[in-house]
């Protein structure tokens, strides 16, 4: 796949800036983005279970320049969504999509490994398995077991309105998230207290918002102006609880569900449970997965003089 | 009168200018009697109602917020309340995930010159309101319980994630 790929992009490079992928990072469990500027870059380019990031997120950036992207499944909803909202000219991107078998959580390998990831000397991939060595002890790990939630309930694994797809097409086979579902059947009390221990944690360093595709605003996000004051400097539970309903409000309808925001965390909390949440009410309201659809305008920009599912909430 | 004979509990209703607020106003001056417990803020339109409103006055020690607006196809400015509708019922349907209680919350249209469905709107809510009785609240806590916080933030997590 990866030399398909490598193909693509060399007879694309010459009307590009540049070309987003993926090579080997700082030790053999991370992969980190790749900028291609020229051919002799194209060697360091990596595919796989690593290529973790959701390399859209630069795109908004880099607005105006011809500029190519490496995408996977989840990765190319982004783009969708990112034009559908104007925030990027998809005649100015060259998507280079990727059929994808599904990307590790390195929190979930941090846990199936005996030692810390640092303590990792040498890791191999062999087809759905990892074989490490961790400190002296050689250890094997299944793909399956260390996949990403969003892996687990993915329904596009092909990546969608590619200009080039690479690999052989998989067919979707979505699975209900186990932590998802833990968290849906408490009581609601109980998910009060479950986000008052977990927002304990947070450290506001907003990484979460850093990481995500679509918040754009930079400078001018509410959890950080004085003018309008949204967001107390306390770092309390209500007010890191807060900066999320922020977070999550302004995603409603165009949350991709990429996971970078839970990804980048670096307390893992599980912020995925909240935007799944959302999705699933703005696909029972508006029938509506953002990123899906290219020109489709997000259901919070729009109405209808009568809504299908919303009753007129008489008393 | 008070819809129960308990403390008043704070209830932050958001009113669009045109017709709910001028509701709220023909209740008034027809003097029916209503509960005390709801403070109202005017906004132009209902469509300026950002849920974050709506989450920032719960998060903040609200017991209920109640929205009101023109009826829909009513608009003073044709469309606002279109697209209030819809993120409403968009945050209506959420705050369950929140652990917020959902009944906290509703959102009802009221024109002005419907007095009557005003006060049985105000009274039917802060009846709701007291049968919940004051809401939970998260913590805002002090540096010190913060520090007691990230303790347990660098042993490792605890959420059913990590089960
Ligand atoms: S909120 Fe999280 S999952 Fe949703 S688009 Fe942003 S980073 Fe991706
Ligand atoms: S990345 Fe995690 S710790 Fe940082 S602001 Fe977001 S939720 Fe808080």
């Amino acid at each position: 796949m990866v030399e398909a790929l490598k193909t693509a992009i060399a007879e694309r490079l010459a009307d590009l800036e540049m070309v987003i992928g993926w090579e080997m990072g700082f030790d053999a469990l991370h992969a980190t983005p790749l900028f291609i500027r020229e051919e002799g870059d194209l060697h360091r380019l990596t595919l796989g279970p690593l290529a973790v990031h959701n390399l859209a997120t630069y795109l908004p950036g880099l607005k105006g320049k011809k500029v190519g992207v490496v995408v996977k499944g989840c990765d190319s909803r982004s783009v969708i969504q990112l034009a559908n909202e104007g925030l990027i000219k998809r005649e100015d991107i060259t998507v280079f999509g990727l059929c994808c078998d599904g990307v590790i959580s390195h929190r979930k390998l941090r846990e199936a490994l005996p030692a810390d990831l640092g303590f990792v000397e040498q890791a191999t991939w062999h087809s759905d398995r990892l074989q490490a060595v961790v400190a002296g002890h050689a250890v094997e790990v299944r793909l399956q077991d260390i996949l990403a939630d969003k892996c687990i309930s993915c329904r596009y694994p092909n990546a969608l309105a590619a200009d080039v797809l690479v690999g052989a097409a998989r067919t979707p086979a979505p699975q209900p998230v186990p932590c998802q579902d833990a968290f849906d059947a408490l009581p609601q009390a109980e998910k009060l207290a479950f986000w008052e221990a977990t927002m304990a944690r947070c450290i506001r360093c907003y990484a979460c918002r850093n990481a995500c595709p679509l918040c754009v605003c930079r400078d001018h996000c509410i959890a950080t102006t004085r003018d309008p004051l949204w967001l107390g400097q306390e770092n309390s539970p209500a007010e890191n609880f807060m900066f999320q309903m922020i977070h999550v409000l302004h995603l409603a309808g165009r949350c991709t569900e990429c996971g970078e925001c839970e990804r980048s965390c670096p307390v893992d909390i599980p912020l995925l449970l909240l935007r799944r949440s959302m999705n699933r009410v703005t696909e029972e309201l508006f029938d509506y997965q953002a990123g899906t659809t290219p020109g489709q305008t997000p259901p919070l920009l729009t109405f209808q003089v009568e809504e299908a599912r919303i009753n007129e909430r008489g008393w | 009168m008070s819809a129960s004979d308990s403390r008043e509990l704070r209830i932050v209703g958001f009113l669009c200018n045109w017709c709910s607020y001028g509701g709220a106003d023909t209740a008034g001056v027809a003097r029916f009697a209503q509960p005390t417990d709801l403070r109202i803020i005017r906004v132009p339109c209902s469509g300026r109602i950002d849920p974050l409103f709506i989450v920032r006055a719960l998060v903040n020690g609200a017991d209920g917020v109640l929205v009101s607006g023109c009826h829909p196809r009513d608009c003073h400015y044709a469309e606002g309340n279109f697209y209030a509708r819809r993120r409403l019922e968009t945050l209506k349907r959420f705050l369950d995930a929140t652990g917020i209680d959902p009944a906290r919350f509703e959102y009802t249209w009221v024109s002005a010159s419907e007095g009557q469905r005003w006060q049985h709107v105000v009274t039917e809510f802060t009846r709701r309101i007291h049968a919940l009785g004051p809401a939970p609240l998260l913590r805002h806590v002090s540096d010190g319980a913060w520090f007691d916080a990230a303790a347990p933030a660098a042993a490792g997590p605890a959420c059913p994630c990590h089960g």
